[in-house]
């Protein structure tokens, strides 16, 4: 397939996560909605390192992986703290820190 | 049957992502979400991606989202709360008129471009050996940096875990 069917459906994907984020309220779903963007983002590199024929796409995918395992590990205990402390995952009921 | 094999496997990740956002039930969100991971495994491997396609499955649908199942499991959600979230129909209004315009404009830049016929790629071409000389030569620097992320995740997720803060 060429590379333009690649990018619009990196780009799709992104757009979905996008809206997920701003349309949902449960902490979890706004968590994979981000890992969602993430992922566009990965396959858009990966679509030009092929098209480029440059394999530092591959190595900036390794990266992102790297910081979204990183990002599910304080995210998710961050999520275990809120919960135990207030019982909620709706994000508008967790306002606290707000301004 | 590349075409083939390439409208499945993004109708697949298309459709994943979908069910992702719209689910009420997280679990169902998560299941979702791998499969559209290893959707997106399988386009990588069609962009002789190998090492990059096996590391999507093995961290990705594997590791991250086994995390992300265990703590919908530990936090047993309560009925009710999975109840209230009624997404008002402003709010996917606004969603709709933030998200199309970018979408529109993304997407007419992508069919607007005429890249250069793709090449045939050698065979070392994003295998672990090839992505490996990369990662240990031109970005060891980055590399080490990464290292250090992980370190303070792995850091910041024991502080955040104790019962006592």
């Amino acid at each position: 397939m060429e590379t333009q069917a690649y990018l619009v459906v990196a780009t799709l994907i992104f757009l979905i996560g996008a809206t997920g984020f701003l349309v949902r309220r449960n902490i979890l779903v706004l968590f994979m909605s981000i890992e969602l963007m993430l992922n566009g983002a990965a396959m858009l590199f990966v679509t030009f390192a092929r098209q480029w024929q440059q394999m530092d796409g591959h190595v900036m995918v390794f990266f992102i992986i790297a910081l979204a395992a990183a990002e599910a590990a304080v995210g998710l205990s961050i999520l275990i703290a809120v919960f135990r402390l207030r019982h909620r995952v709706n994000v508008d009921e967790l306002t606290e820190l707000k301004g | 049957m590349e075409k083939t094999l390439f409208l499945i496997l993004s109708t697949v990740a298309v459709v994943g992502a979908l069910v992702t956002i719209t689910r009420k039930n997280p679990l169902g969100s998560a299941i979702a979400l791998i499969v559209t991971f290893v959707a997106l495994s399988g386009l990588y491997f069609t962009l002789d991606a190998a090492f990059v396609g096996a590391l999507q499955v093995l961290v990705y649908a594997g590791a991250i989202m086994v995390l992300v199942v265990f703590v919908i499991m530990l936090l047993n959600l309560p009925e009710g709360e999975l109840e209230e979230e009624r997404i008002p129909p402003r709010r996917w209004a606004l969603a709709f008129f933030s998200v199309v315009p970018l979408g529109f404009l993304c997407i007419a830049q992508i069919l607007s471009a005429t890249p250069p016929a793709k090449t045939p790629v050698a065979p070392s071409f994003g295998s672990v050996a090839g992505v490996g000389r990369l990662l240990f030569g031109d970005y060891l620097l980055q590399f080490e940096v990464v290292s250090l992320l992980l370190l303070v995740a792995i850091v910041g997720a024991i502080v955040m875990a104790k019962k006592k803060l």
